[in-house]
């Protein structure tokens, strides 16, 4: 059974198609590529999936439960976490406190609950050197590369060890030793058995870890295969248009 | 062989990130307040070689009181300051509290009354504040800007344009709360004493100050990780403006008389003491301490340019030079630190 299923997922923004029925599959320890034009309905189709709007129509299918979110705190809770393409994270915060945002740990003293700051150190630097990442709890945000937010970001992912994770874009603003260490923190995230879904327009990143790629094409795929089973051409051409459908 | 190195790394990195943690003395001395206390202590090491008065208990005892009003006002402006907004209406706000203070105690209510009606008043003014500026997204500078010019009108139509000096039959236990001390320290310095504690501690161990400078920090991340940001901003500046309310009821018990004009161009001195002890007006940082320790510096220049014979005419001058070296200060640091 698969972890995540779209059936025949429309949207339509006033009289614009954003979507028009999208089926897609995830299964467990998957890593699917999600690929696509400027316009072709991928960050529509994360949105919905991370509960920022519901469909028009179509259904959710997670684990078997047909889901309606109508806020990204009510798909957070039913195991779907979202690693946002600007990373969302708070430059003046130390790595620990982004990675626990909003999920403070507290401890109680009699009436009083306040910041478990050792317990959210320690926590965090075990959720690091399990993806492996130098990136250190107590660094602020601001003075850390590209790659090192990432790792935050992603870190924040694993606190409700989530079944999906979505990734909008991780190695569009980094460096490219960077990349290579995000392509990484994917093959973890994949080891530890979560579905992946990346979207991404590098097409480098997409046959470097994922097991299958989806393309849209104005709002409907086109293409649904294993990337054993195609090339970086085919994908192109289909991006683009050039091959029709495959 | 390849994980084998990155275990060792990362162990390497927490065997250095746990060193950092006991070196806390250097990221002390990385902020401005540590700074700032410095060139207090230096001024303050000057002064007691220049005049010898400056040392003597009754001085200290008055600088101390005199700034004490406007560190407690400076801890709730660091507040909003910290969520990159500004509140211009404080100073306004103490002649309206004060105000109506005045009038609940001259007609012969008790103090407590008192009390409850000056901080009823200032959280009801804040509270308008942050609606307007959280669920209405308007710009701080011109919403509190509004309030300045409403509060200050508020407070002159209610008193009829006229002094107040009488309060009723609480008069003395009001006039001992602001003007008298305790273990030879003025009242409204224990207050701001206190008060700073309990805003380090709400910075550093509450949710709520987490959350605050993550707001601070980025608006959108802090929505996204689900805080509820509107509710933040609206507490800051009910809080900013309960901490004017506080000051002025302190300051009128002091003075024994309260008029419309309370306070009036304090926003400014607030503002500035606040920046001086290393609040960030574009939001995401500011000290507990450095309250207090802005607030100080600024007395304390008024303080030796009088003892120093020095027209005093020139005190908004050096407390002008003071704000912008801080600024510049840290905009050095901030390019020293990328």
């Amino acid at each position: 059974m698969p972890a995540l299923k779209l059936r025949g997922v429309s949207k339509n923004f006033g009289a614009i198609v954003a979507l028009s029925n999208v089926d897609i599959e995830i299964e467990m320890g998957e890593v699917v590529g999600l690929m696509g034009d400027n316009g072709a309905g991928k960050s529509t189709l994360m949105k919905i999936v991370a509960g920022n709007f519901p469909p028009t129509s179509g259904s959710i299918v997670l684990d078997g439960e047909e889901v309606h979110f109508t806020k990204p705190i009510e798909a957070r809770r039913k195991g779907i976490e979202i690693v946002y393409q600007d990373l969302a994270l708070c430059d003046n915060l130390t790595a620990a406190a982004n990675v626990f945002l909003g999920r403070e740990k507290r401890k109680r003293i009699g009436p009083f609950r306040y910041l478990d700051h050792s317990a959210m150190f320690r926590h965090a630097a075990e959720l690091f050197r399990e993806l492996k990442s130098e990136t250190r709890p107590r660094d602020l945000v601001r003075q850390m590369s590209g790659g090192q937010r990432q790792a935050v970001a992603i870190a924040r992912t694993r606190l409700s060890d989530p079944k999906i994770v979505l990734m909008d874009e991780p190695t569009a603003a980094i460096s490219v030793r960077q990349v290579a260490e995000v392509l990484e923190l994917i093959r973890r995230l994949k080891e530890s058995n979560h579905g992946v879904v990346l979207v991404s327009h590098r097409m480098p990143d997409v046959f470097a870890v994922c097991d299958r790629v989806a393309v849209l094409r104005r709002g409907s795929k086109v293409a649904d295969k294993e990337i054993a089973k195609t090339s970086p051409e085919e994908v192109t051409g289909l991006i683009t248009g050039a091959i029709g459908s495959a | 062989m390849t994980s084998e190195t990155n275990i060792s790394h990362a162990e390497i990195d927490e065997s250095i990130s746990s060193r950092r943690e006991l070196t806390g003395i250097q990221s002390m001395i990385r902020t401005q307040p540590f700074w700032v206390f410095i060139a207090i202590v230096a001024i303050g090491v000057v002064m007691s070689v220049i005049s010898d008065v400056f040392f003597t208990e009754r001085n200290l005892f008055n600088i101390t009181r005199n700034f004490a009003f406007f560190g407690i006002m400076a801890l709730g402006m660091s507040a909003v300051i910290v969520t990159a907004g500004i509140d211009l209406s404080v100073g306004s706000l103490m002649g309206l509290t004060g105000i109506v203070t005045g009038l609940v105690m001259q007609a012969g209510y008790p103090v407590v009354l008192g009390f409850i009606a000056c901080m009823g008043t200032a959280a009801l003014v804040g509270l308008v504040n942050g609606v307007l500026i959280a669920y209405l997204r308007m710009a701080p500078f011109v919403v509190t800007l509004g309030m300045l010019a409403i509060a200050r009108s508020i407070a002159m139509v209610v008193s009829n344009n006229k002094m107040i000096y009488q309060f009723g039959p609480d008069q003395d236990l009001f006039e001992w709360i602001g003007g008298e001390s305790v273990f030879g320290v003025p009242n409204p310095v224990w207050v701001m004493v206190i008060l700073t504690g309990v805003f380090w501690i709400a910075y550093r161990y509450s949710t709520w100050g987490r959350w605050v400078f993550a707001v601070g920090g980025n608006k959108d991340a802090a929505k996204l990780s689900g805080i509820p940001v509107e509710k933040v901003i609206v507490s800051v500046y009910v809080i900013c403006s309960s901490c004017a309310g506080l000051a002025a009821f302190l300051m009128v018990g002091w003075f024994g008389s309260v008029t419309n004009a309370l306070g009036l161009t304090y926003e400014l001195n607030v503002i500035a003491a606040t920046v001086i002890g290393g609040a960030n007006l574009m939001g995401g940082v500011a000290y507990a301490l450095g309250a207090p320790i802005g607030a100080a510096l600024m007395e304390l220049i008024r303080n030796s340019l009088l003892l120093a014979g020095i027209d005093a005419l020139w005190q908004q001058f050096f407390v002008g030079l003071f704000l912008i070296l801080a600024v510049l200060l840290e905009q050095i640091r901030n390019r020293g630190g990328s």
